[in-house]
């Protein structure tokens, strides 16, 4: 499982860096980023839906990897 | 031209120079029916408006107004959300419905950039504000702010009943906003009687509006100055000294957004933090779970900024045209209510209920798209350490009087008396 941010719609609410520390980060202007390579470890993925489930902006996209 | 002449004369000449704008006539008293007379200023909206919003979302989502010179209020999520998002067709010239439209000529700048400002402008302007507001920024601020809660419990000592709105919500974000701007941390009463004009003042004569905003900008252009002789590690340096397009910016842009900030930031704050213990002191059930388990309080939080969002937004509507079936006009008003969208049923589970553990929300408190509140890390730093200190000191508390509670009238709405009865008898 991969997490993914659109920048074209994120607005820096930071949920995501919130929820999800070990996943996400904000850069200089609040907007988040995905950390490394947006890998899922299998322990984070309950927080990487509640990253999902909370953005307002509907941003952050979950990919399911074959 | 050195920074020091920017502020040197009356700046506000500047805009003397624009055109005045409109007027309308003032209409006032009971809305005789909600889905085409609404008013948002009016008691029976203070006193609870999701009723009438949840109503109209059933029979009539778009409901209109002649009051106000016109207007319309959404109140499904989806419209709420698509009106944030199309910057295009909905102009944030003015975001305070009120009996007075700006000149056209001020967009896309405004008076109180960037909320006031249009696309592309408002982004540059945006950008400025943004570094100073990340929540590693404002987590500078947390030890100084729960310094300043328990100062505000200290002073409970030996009294059973205390206004939580009046004596401990109200002052926190004055006291942040004062430090950030660099003013003098005793002023904060005069800056709350500039908030209240210009967010609950809507009804007033325009003569006395008028005055009163004078007296607010008077008082920047002081603190300007001031900071011009003496230049400080805040918010009001840095914005004198901040430059867009390769100059420093025009004097009315560092003085609006400075009222904004002042505007923006206490209202707001003040209502989450007092709608929070307002539903605290009236539900057990919830102070005792937050008290066993505060790692809870986060979420807890953001149902808190959900269920009782504060602020309602306005727009202005850019050119005639047909919008989900109603004929809007040019420079009708938008009211944009962020607290009937977050209780919209087709966008969240249980909409009308507190649940303090919901696991999805994506609620609107801070407003869809381009207008994201700049002070939302900030925001939500001080309604944690509030509550947390609070919970910490007065687990036990309850309304004293729930008839006394009074809430705020206008597009910030929280509660302004508040008594709760601290110690147990
Ligand atoms: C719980 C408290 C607060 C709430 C609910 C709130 C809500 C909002 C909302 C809904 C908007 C969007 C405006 C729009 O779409 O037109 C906004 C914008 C803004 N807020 Fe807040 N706010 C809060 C606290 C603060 C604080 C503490 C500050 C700063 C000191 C602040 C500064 C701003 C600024 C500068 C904007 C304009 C952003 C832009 O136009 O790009 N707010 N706020
Ligand atoms: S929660 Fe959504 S909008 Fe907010 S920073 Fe994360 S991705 Fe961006």
């Amino acid at each position: 499982m991969r997490v993914q941010i659109d920048p074209e719609r994120c607005q820096g609410h930071g949920r995501c860096y919130d929820l999800a520390p070990e996943l996400f980060a904000e850069d200089e202007e609040g907007y988040g980023q995905v950390l490394v390579d947006g890998v899922v470890p299998p322990d984070q993925g309950h927080d990487a839906r509640r990253a999902v489930s909370n953005c307002p902006e509907r941003a952050i996209a979950l990919l399911q990897e074959a | 031209m050195t920074a020091d002449d920017r502020f040197a004369e009356d700046f506000r000449q500047a805009r003397a120079d624009l055109p005045l704008g409109t007027r309308n006539e003032i209409i006032t008293g009971p809305v005789s029916d909600w889905a085409t007379d609404f008013s948002h200023l009016e008691a029976e909206w203070a006193a609870d408006p999701y009723r009438i919003q949840d109503e109209l979302r059933q029979r009539c989502p778009i409901a209109r107004t002649g009051r106000f010179g016109g207007g319309w209020l959404p109140t499904r999520y989806e419209d709420v959300a698509e009106i944030a998002y199309d910057t295009e067709r909905f102009s944030s010239r003015s975001i305070i419905m009120s009996n007075f439209r700006p000149p056209r000529e001020l967009a896309p700048v405004g008076g109180t950039p960037p909320i006031s400002s249009d696309p592309p402008f408002h982004r540059d302007a945006r950008r400025l504000l943004l570094p100073a507001f990340t929540k590693s920024a404002v987590a500078g601020r947390e030890q100084a702010t729960r310094a300043f809660c328990h100062s505000l419990i200290d002073t409970f000592e030996g009294q059973d009943v205390v206004d939580a709105a009046r004596d401990y919500a109200q002052h926190i974000p004055v006291r942040v906003i004062a430090d950030m701007l660099g003013f003098p941390p005793d002023d904060g009463p005069r800056f709350r009687e500039f908030i209240e004009n210009a967010l609950e003042g809507v009804n007033l004569p325009p003569e006395q509006r008028l005055a009163r905003m004078e007296q607010l900008f008077e008082y920047l252009q002081e603190q300007i100055r001031d900071h011009v002789d003496h230049p400080r590690e805040d918010l009001t340096t840095y914005l004198v000294n901040a430059e867009l397009y390769g100059q420093k910016l025009a004097p009315s842009h560092v003085a609006g957004t400075m009222a904004l900030l002042l505007i923006a930031g206490i209202d707001t704050t003040w209502s989450a933090i007092g709608a929070s213990l307002w539903h605290l002191a009236k539900t057990p059930a919830d102070r005792g779970r937050l008290i066993a388990d505060p790692a809870l309080l986060p979420t807890a939080m953001e149902e808190f900024l959900r269920a009782y969002a504060p602020v309602t937004m306005a727009r202005l509507v850019k050119d005639d045209m047909h919008w989900h079936g109603v004929g809007m006009k040019a420079d009708d008003w938008v009211l944009l209510s962020f607290p009937a969208a977050n209780r919209d049923p087709a966008q969240f589970e249980r909409a009308d209920e507190v649940v303090i553990d919901r696991e999805v929300n994506r609620h609107a408190a801070f407003g869809l798209g381009i207008h994201r509140c700049v002070g939302s890390h900030l925001a939500r730093m001080e309604l944690r350490v509030a509550l947390e200190v609070w919970l910490e000191r007065i687990p036990e508390f309850s309304l004293a009087d729930p008839a006394a509670v009074a809430w705020s009238t206008g597009q910030v709405r929280g509660p302004r008396a508040l008594p709760v009865r601290v110690a147990p008898r």
